[in-house]
């Protein structure tokens, strides 16, 4: 299961400062021919003696809708932080595919590698139109000279299009992101993911502030996505975890706990030792 | 006290043993008043260098009255002239009457120059000790190679040990030229002991080439001379940088007493304070005013004012900042950048404020008697008392900080406020109450930074400004609310720019701590001692 | 309208007040070009006919006092909206344009003062303080600068580069908000006092100034000050031309998301690095060319416009008309630098005090400058009506 970290050096892009004008993760450098797409392995993140992630090891394979739930403090967030490359590890390592070493891209390569992410908070951008939100998060060369002369084609009008009725936003595109509903605004989010085609989705607490109706609308979707899209869903909800189905890790104190089907790690005793405090 | 007055009698009678007949009232020869009394400037110092050298005793009273201009010639004596009375400046008796027509001798920039060195040797036979002292230092650093039977001879005399080691280093540097090479090399072997820039620079100028020969053409001179210059090298080198460390630490803890109210308001309140700088003037204005009252109505505690004017500096500085604090800068928490520029528009306001008051020249705060002079710890290194005391003070304020904010129950607010504004509140914290205070705190710690300041620097409605970017940089280096990383940032700033003033020059040193301080940000963007972790960083 | 309609409606309304970013879609492009219109008939004909064509003892004359103010507050207005684009835009607050205007006026301060030739007091081929210095040879950076189009290219590329450099270094690491703001004031401060010193080579506190010519013609002909006049409102009416091209694309989209949640952008795959990059040098570059024309209408370029509170008015202009919008920052520049030339005459030892409550006044009560006032006032009035 060792990825191969020779190969790792291809994606650094060669650039030492981490950064470079322009350079962007092409297309074929994600390398998922072991059907795995995130090996995260031994990880370790600590902010001032408190050790957030403390050896954790994970792997989540292509195609696969994982749900991680976990008492707060657990590590969920930081874990997000890790493969989008907001937070660094102390040590361990963390790949996308085989060769993409998430530890050294910048957050926008580890996006364009194909990683998408929703924030805990529904993050959209609260003064341009649903549509404006749509068209930024949209799969396209997203560097300088590119975007001053973008022009939106038909496919890509069409894409959106088809993107808002998805998501049930179809009739809004005119409306400034900030005056949808919460619900909607997790909606949004979602969509900006779905429009920039990710390999592997990150949701963080999808359904939070969602009507049961919406919930129960969000995991048709998903479960529609699972198969072409890896998922990896952190939720509170255990009855929109066991709609999705998927299998199920359990995170405390920064490590995985427990790992399976939802109704075995429920009757896990250490699972049901660390829920009810004891 | 015995010894003491033992040394003098001692003295005494070895003056007047030596040169005893001299007080008889020798004349002095006509050639010598004739030549003082012409034109040639030449002619006059070379009659100045015979009298001191064959007559030194009547040497000074003739040399005072010249440098008072009151020498005159009347009747081929030398005479002086006090108004109407006059005096025969060799044997001091009264002439009654006046001679007619008094002739005054005239004295040039040239030749007062000399008359003014000559009489500072004269002066290394006076009775009283610091005249001998100041005089024999004078020699040591600009030794006239006239003097040196005047120096032979006072050394003969003096019993002083440190006024010997002085007027051993004059004579030795008037040794270095000397016809005989023998006693050139014990000069300059000599001088190895008196680690001074003025030595310094005379030993190096041995070794300067003149053409194609060495100024000084005797190579065993030169190695004498090149040795010591490197055993001076080496301890004035320590001087320097002791020096430099010590500058480095006063602008530091200067730094310091302005970055911790920064540190404070910008910790709790996330309030960047472009008037900062302002509370620093209002501080050092309130030494003024207090200063002025000590002078017309307390003059004889004046140098006691300072201890009145920190108080009175803490109170008007954060005075002004709670009102400022409750009129405007309440309104604004959550938009630093607005907040920014709204108080810079205060900082406006105070400043065209004291000019009104004030006018817009510098005032002058004085240093209480107290605080001047300084300790010679080494003979290139001399810690004035003003920057010791503000070191002193600057550290008792960290203490005085320290103390209230983690042994006080306002401290203990501050800093629950700083970590989570809105669970204080929600536990009964008056987080309002807090912002008030804390702020008025900031504020009059600049404030009493502001009377510190005006004991080492001018005080004008725009002095603010100049410390108000420093400060910034030592909160932006030291990281957020952290009082640890302030002090480093400070002390650090405060060293590194003193070092690259000495090295480049100030300027050059000012852009050179810009770019350190932006390279260093790129290492370390949260400051030096900033807290990692998620409530740091926002975005998700 | 039931109760949640009217909340709603409210709510759309606040949303729609803090949407300064949105282009002024009201506006209709028929309005614009009426507005163009008449600017383009005050700056480019009206203004120049009364100052050369209407004699001077007529009251329609448009005096050389006028023509220079109003030429030096449209080069103001051009670095309003630069800044605008940075600070309204992209949510970066700059306390350093003072810099690039400032080195823009250097830069083409050099050509004029290479024009003065041997009519200065030494008449030396040496500029003035260089004879005063004793200098023997102009030093390596003022080779070239007697041609006017290697000045014309110093006046973009150095402020350009620097900011090209400080704003890499700067992004790179991610400092934001305040941090920014003071790390770009004390850039100026840094380059305050190494124009201060002589050494520099820039005629140390004195700066540049008698400048005689440009291009053979006398500075202070009419001619020459008309021609100076009209090229700064062209620069101004291009600098609008281009921030509205710029903030009605995709790109101004990214900028103004870059201002509401710039790592939700970076986790959709922008790097906003290279977008603040080209935003903050384009703006620094502007502010250079504004720089470059205003020095010769004044007659004069010294350190002094390098001081932090030069580079800090320049934002107060922008707060003044209202940010992010692109009239805001020129109606701002306007007022504030007619209050201040009002004040300076009239009563100088106020203007600190007017200034300073001006700071206030508007980062409390009109976060979205007289332009937004003038929206809010609308808004109300129309639901008044209807």
């Amino acid at each position: 299961m060792t990825p191969a970290i020779l190969r790792a050096g291809y994606a650094r892009g060669g650039n030492a400062l981490g950064v470079s004008f322009g350079h962007q993760v092409k297309e074929g450098d994600l390398d998922t021919s072991t059907r795995v797409i995130v090996y995260l392995e031994h990880i370790s993140v600590s902010f001032d003696g408190f050790k957030a992630l403390n050896d954790l090891s994970l792997f989540i394979d292509v195609g696969e809708l994982r749900c991680i739930i976990g008492p707060n403090g657990a590590g969920k967030t930081t874990m997000m932080d890790v493969i989008t490359g907001k937070s660094r590890p102390d040590s361990g390592s963390a790949f996308l595919g085989q060769s993409l070493d998430l530890t050294r891209l910048s957050e926008p390569e580890i996006a364009h590698a194909g990683v998408g992410r929703k924030f805990q908070k529904p993050t959209v951008f609260e003064n341009h139109t649903v549509f404006e939100n749509m068209e930024l998060a949209l799969k396209t060369d997203k560097r300088v000279w590119k975007t001053l002369f973008a022009q939106l084609n038909s496919e890509d009008t069409d894409r959106i299009a088809q993107t808002l009725r998805l998501i049930r936003l179809d009739g809004q595109e005119s409306r400034p992101a900030g005056l949808l509903s919460h619900g909607q605004k997790q909606w949004l989010e979602i969509g900006m993911l779905l429009v920039q085609e990710p390999k592997l989705l990150l949701l963080d607490e999808p359904v939070a502030g969602m009507t049961d109706e919406e919930t129960e609308r969000t995991a048709e979707l998903f479960l529609s996505l699972a198969g072409r899209h890896s998922l990896m869903v952190v939720e509170h909800d255990m009855a929109f975890i066991r709609k999705l189905g998927g299998k199920v890790t359990v995170l405390h104190e920064g490590s995985v706990l427990a790992e399976g089907p939802l109704d075995k790690v429920q009757n896990d005793q250490r699972v049901i030792d660390v829920y009810l405090g004891r | 006290m015995i010894k003491r007055m033992f040394s003098f009698f001692l003295l005494a009678a070895a003056l007047l043993g030596t040169t005893g007949p001299a007080w008889s009232g020798r004349a002095v020869s006509p050639g010598i008043i004739e030549t003082l009394a012409g034109e040639d400037s030449d002619a006059k110092i070379e009659a100045i260098n015979r009298l001191v050298r064959d007559m030194p005793d009547q040497a000074l009273p003739v040399l005072t009255a010249m440098a008072d201009d009151s020498l005159s010639i009347a009747d081929g004596r030398l005479v002086i002239m006090d108004g109407d009375t006059a005096t025969d400046a060799v044997s001091g008796e009264t002439l009654d009457p006046a001679p007619d027509n008094p002739e005054a001798i005239t004295v040039n920039n040239r030749v007062r120059s000399k008359i003014a060195e000559c009489l500072s040797a004269l002066n290394l036979f006076s009775k009283d000790r610091d005249a001998r002292m100041t005089s024999a230092a004078d020699l040591s650093e600009n030794p006239a190679p006239e003097s040196l039977s005047i120096i032979e001879k006072a050394l003969s005399a003096e019993k002083d040990s440190e006024i010997t080691v002085k007027l051993h280093v004059a004579r030795n540097k008037i040794l270095l030229a000397a016809s005989d090479p023998t006693l050139r090399i014990k000069a300059a072997r000599a001088l190895a002991d008196n680690p001074t820039p003025s030595t310094r620079q005379l030993l190096a100028g041995l070794l300067l080439k003149n053409g194609d020969d060495f100024m000084e053409p005797d190579p065993d001179v030169q190695a004498a001379a090149a040795e010591s210059l490197r055993s001076i090298d080496r301890q004035l080198a320590v001087g320097d940088t002791l020096g430099q460390i010590f500058t480095g630490l006063s602008l530091g803890s200067l730094l310091l007493l302005t970055a911790m109210g920064l540190a404070i308001t910008y910790g709790v309140m996330g309030v960047i304070n472009m008037a900062h700088g302002e509370f620093l003037m209002i501080g050092a204005y309130a030494a003024f005013a207090v200063q002025s009252v000590f002078r017309s109505r307390f003059p004889e505690y004046q140098d006691a004012y300072l201890l009145a004017a920190l108080p009175a500096g803490f109170l008007a500085a954060a005075l002004t900042g709670m009102i400022l604090e409750r009129t405007v800068i309440r309104f604004l928490y959550g938009r630093p950048l607005e907040t920014l520029l709204a108080t810079w528009g205060l900082s406006l306001i105070l400043i065209q404020a004291v000019r009104t008051l004030f006018g817009a020249q510098n005032v002058e705060v004085a240093n209480p008697a107290w605080m001047s002079g300084g300790v010679a710890v080494l003979p290139n290194l001399i810690l004035p008392w003003n920057r010791i005391v503000i070191i002193g003070f600057s550290i008792a304020v960290l203490a005085a900080m320290w103390a209230i904010l983690n042994l006080t129950r306002l401290g203990l607010f501050v800093r629950a406020v700083t970590q989570n504004r809105a669970m204080s509140g929600c536990v009964g914290v008056l987080t309002g109450r807090v912002d008030t205070l804390a702020f008025g705190l900031g504020a009059g710690i600049a404030g009493i930074g502001g009377v510190a300041l005006s004991q080492v620097s001018n005080v004008g409605p725009d002095m603010g400004q100049n410390y108000i970017i420093d400060s910034f940089m030592v909160v932006v280096l030291g990281g957020v609310g952290q009082l640890a990383g302030a002090v480093w940032a400070a002390l650090g700033l405060g060293v590194v720019s003193k070092f690259l003033e000495g090295w480049a020059g100030a300027v050059i040193a000012k852009i050179l701590v810009l770019v350190f301080v932006i390279v260093f940000i790129q290492k370390r963007p949260q400051g030096m001692f900033a807290l990692k972790g998620r409530t740091v960083e926002s975005g998700s | 309208m039931t109760h949640t309609e009217s909340l709603l409606a409210a709510e759309e309304a606040e949303v729609a007040d803090t949407q300064a970013s949105a282009p002024p879609s009201h506006i209709h492009g028929q309005t614009i070009r009426a507005a163009t219109g008449i600017y383009a008939g005050l700056v480019f004909v009206l203004i120049p006919l009364a100052h050369l064509a209407v004699p001077e003892s007529h009251g329609l004359h448009a005096s050389d006092y006028l023509v220079t103010l109003l030429g030096k507050i449209l080069c103001y207005a051009a670095v309003a909206v630069a800044l605008d684009l940075v600070w309204g835009y992209t949510g970066i607050l700059s306390l350093g344009h003072g810099v690039f205007f400032a080195l823009g006026g250097y830069a083409f301060g050099m050509y004029l003062m290479r024009g003065i030739g041997l009519d200065g007091s030494y008449h030396s081929h040496l500029p003035d303080f260089m004879v005063f210095l004793d200098w023997k040879e102009l030093p390596w950076y003022w080779l070239g600068t007697g041609h006017i189009l290697w000045a014309v290219f110093l006046v973009v590329a150095v402020p350009g580069l620097l900011a090209l450099v400080f704003g890499y270094f700067a992004f790179r690491s991610r400092i934001k908000g305040v941090y920014f703001s003071i790390i770009t004031q004390a850039m100026t401060v840094a380059f305050m006092l190494l124009f201060f010193r002589n050494e520099t080579g820039f005629g140390g506190n004195n700066g540049f100034t008698d400048f005689k010519r440009i291009l053979g013609c006398s500075i202070t002909a009419p001619g020459t000050r008309i021609v100076l006049f009209a090229l700064s409102g062209a620069l101004l009416l291009g600098t609008l031309y281009l921030a509205r091209r710029l903030t009605a694309s995709k790109f101004g989209r990214i900028l103004t998301a870059i201002r509401d949640a710039e790592s939700r952008l970076m986790f959709i795959g922008y790097n906003p690095l290279y977008y603040k990059l080209f935003i903050w040098t384009l703006s620094a570059v502007i502010c250079a060319v504004a720089g470059a024309l205003y020095v010769p209408q004044v007659g004069i370029i010294n350190p002094g416009e390098m001081s932090p509170s030069n580079s800090i008015e320049m934002v107060v202009w922008v707060a003044v008309g209202g940010r992010g919008t692109l009239i805001g920052p020129v109606v701002g520049a306007f007022l504030v630098n007619l209050a201040k030339s009002w004040f300076t005459v009239s009563f100088p030892e106020y203007w600190l005090f007017f200034l300073g409550a001006v700071f206030v006044i508007v980062t409390l009560l009109l976060p979205h400058g007289v332009v937004g006032l003038f929206k809010k006032i609308k808004t109300l009035t129309k639901g008044g009506a209807s």
